[in-house]
């Protein structure tokens, strides 16, 4: 930011301007307007004129909801379970790769696909995969001379299996990240410990994983809101399914909303949804601002 | 203790290394085979679903419903001419297609404005803007659907093509002004002095002097902008009627309404898909830069 005086008066401020409006009018209005709708009883589909204004009523309700509970205790095992093994894998194949080798280009190149595609097709794709008649996985776990299952529909499994496709889809995520991570490392600390006579499992733990912590947290927050966000995998293979077993809390806002039509108690899950968020956002910018900033 | 480990080696690591330098190199050479071998798995993991879903849509329901997956078969089209002339797909593929484009037109054009300002001036509330922009980055949609399906319903934009317009330029500001102040300031300052020495005003300075120089940033940001508003589904689910429904949208209504027609839904399913595949093959480099954003420096 060299010239800061270069242009001076309202100029900044009409640059900013359209950005501000638009995040204003599609993100932070909307979100006060959620907090004024938890105070109210309003059934979708109904004039705005019918709602009714009941206080906390909503927040009480949800404080009782075993339907909330469980779809909190359901985002938090998925988040723990996908992110701690995309964690695993994805430092585990960048420290593998890490080294050119041939054909690193097109398999990094295969992996953004997974990234890339609509979550809606990742959940179409998977639902088609684990499918109890003509899933590619029934037909595996045959030829293995196991009995086949219908995945998506049995208590126990289905969880799994949506653990799965998050970790079929976000490993590469990781990968990339840690890839570009150790390529950005510097040079002298790792040459240094393999003069000393550093093994490489050495060198790996005690100098490349310490320098790479940054990046590893910022990728596991990332990769942690991310997971608390989604919701197109588990509305396609399961909608939440067998019973809430399935249901995160994203799932959990849309169904009260437009299944059980209560918006008032919607609002209130979203509150929720944004308390989570918004504390793990300030945990990521606390770790990646210092990285940021430094240009 | 982490010194001692490294430490205790350093006697004795040299000369063991000298010793040990032949059976090295061909257990080094196995390392190297087990490592491609790793590395042909993982692509196969990667791409056989993918391949699982496009093979699936050139496949009769008979075919499909064969025992076993058949790898090998006559291919048909008709799962694409039904979805695309039966199940009115080419007007939600027309949809997207217009939602993708003016959103991310319109996200580039104000994401670069504000970007210009954060970078390269001193303002009063910049910091607020920028942490603020930061926050805001991470709002998840469920969040945000009941609310602006209340409000985009009073403000008549439920149901128009303009209100998810609207909604995904505000979804993908954040990102793309994260993406776009990391390339302007890599610009040196010294082009644009000489501009206003030129007596240029700032506007001119940013389309002629700042858009050009910051093109693979802005190919990174328009890329993942088309791919938001191209994949979204939740709002564009509560926010679309049965004309001006996108493709997300569309393929899981009919996969709910149909069950198990799985050749017309794979081939709904590689359509949505297109883009990102083409994209993936024709753009890697910059995916990655833009994944990598802000996350890793170098």
């Amino acid at each position: 930011m060299g010239n800061k005086g270069l242009f001076r008066g309202i100029t900044p401020y009409l640059f900013v301007a359209p950005a501000v409006l638009v995040l204003a009018f599609t993100c932070l209005y909307p979100v006060i307007k959620g907090f004024e709708l938890s105070f109210y009883d309003w059934s979708l589909g109904t004039p705005i004129e019918s709602r009714k204004y009941i206080g906390w009523e909503n927040f009480a309700w949800a404080w009782h909801d075993p339907a909330l509970f469980n779809s909190i205790k359901v985002t938090l095992i998925f988040t723990a379970f996908a992110v701690a093994a995309e964690l695993f894998l994805g430092l585990l194949i960048a420290f593998l790769l890490e080294k050119g080798i041939r054909g690193i280009v097109l398999l990094r190149t295969v992996f953004i696909i997974p990234i890339m595609i609509a979550p809606v097709v990742v959940g179409l794709l998977w639902r088609y995969l684990f499918d109890a008649n003509f899933g590619l996985i029934n037909y595996i776990v045959a030829l293995f001379g196991f009995e086949p299952k219908a995945w998506l529909g049995t208590p126990g499994l289905a969880l799994p299996a949506v653990i799965i496709t998050d970790i079929w889809q976000w490993t590469p995520f990781m990968f990339i990240l840690f890839l570009a991570g150790l390529q950005s490392l510097p040079k002298d600390p790792v040459e240094a410990a393999q003069v000393d006579g550093a093994t490489t499992w050495q060198v790996i733990r005690q100098v490349k994983i310490p320098l790479l912590a940054p990046v590893i947290w910022v990728a596991v927050l990332l990769r942690i809101i991310d997971a608390f966000r989604s919701l197109e995998v588990m509305f396609i293979m399961t909608f939440g399914g067998p019973g809430r077993e399935t249901e995160v809390l994203s799932l959990n806002i849309y169904k009260t909303a437009f299944m059980s039509q209560r918006l008032g108690l919607a609002a209130v899950n979203s509150i929720f949804l944004l308390a989570f968020i918004l504390l793990l956002s300030i945990a990521f910018l606390m770790i990646a601002r210092p990285a940021l900033s430094k240009k | 203790m982490k010194d001692d480990s490294i430490t205790l080696k350093s006697g004795g690591g040299k000369e063991s290394r000298i010793e040990k330098s032949r059976p090295k190199s061909s257990s080094r050479e196995a390392w190297k085979a087990g490592k491609s071998i790793f590395l042909l798995i993982l692509a196969f993991v990667y791409l056989i679903p993918v391949i699982v879903l496009i093979l699936t849509s050139f496949k009769t329901q008979i075919q499909i419903m064969e025992k076993g997956f058949g790898w090998f078969f006559m291919p048909t089209l008709m799962n694409y001419t039904n979805v695309l002339l039966e199940q009115g797909f080419l007007r939600y593929m027309t949809n997207s297609l217009i939602v993708g484009l003016v959103s991310t037109f319109v996200t580039l054009l104000i994401g670069g404005f504000a970007s210009y300002a954060l970078v390269r001036f001193n303002f009063f509330g910049k910091g607020t803007i920028s942490f603020g922009t930061l926050l805001l980055r991470m709002i998840p949609p469920a969040v945000l659907v009941v609310p602006i399906y209340v409000l985009w319903s009073y403000f008549g934009l439920a149901d128009t093509l303009l209100g998810l317009v609207i909604i995904y330029v505000g979804l993908n500001l954040p990102f793309t002004i994260w993406v776009l102040i990391s390339f302007i300031a890599d610009v040196p300052v010294e082009l644009e002095e000489a501009a206003v020495v030129d007596g240029c005003g700032p506007w001119k300075i940013f389309f002629t002097v700042i858009l050009p120089l910051i093109k693979p940033g802005l190919a990174a940001a328009a890329i993942f902008t088309f791919r938001i508003a191209w994949n979204e589904f939740i709002l564009a689910l509560v926010l679309t009627n049965r004309l001006t429904r996108t493709l997300p949208v569309a393929t899981t209504i009919y996969l709910t309404d149909t069950g198990v027609e799985w050749g017309n839904i794979t081939a709904m399913g590689t359509l949505v898909a297109l883009p990102a595949i083409i994209f993936t093959f024709l753009a890697a480099k910059q995916l990655i830069a833009g994944l990598t954003a802000g996350a890793v420096k170098g």
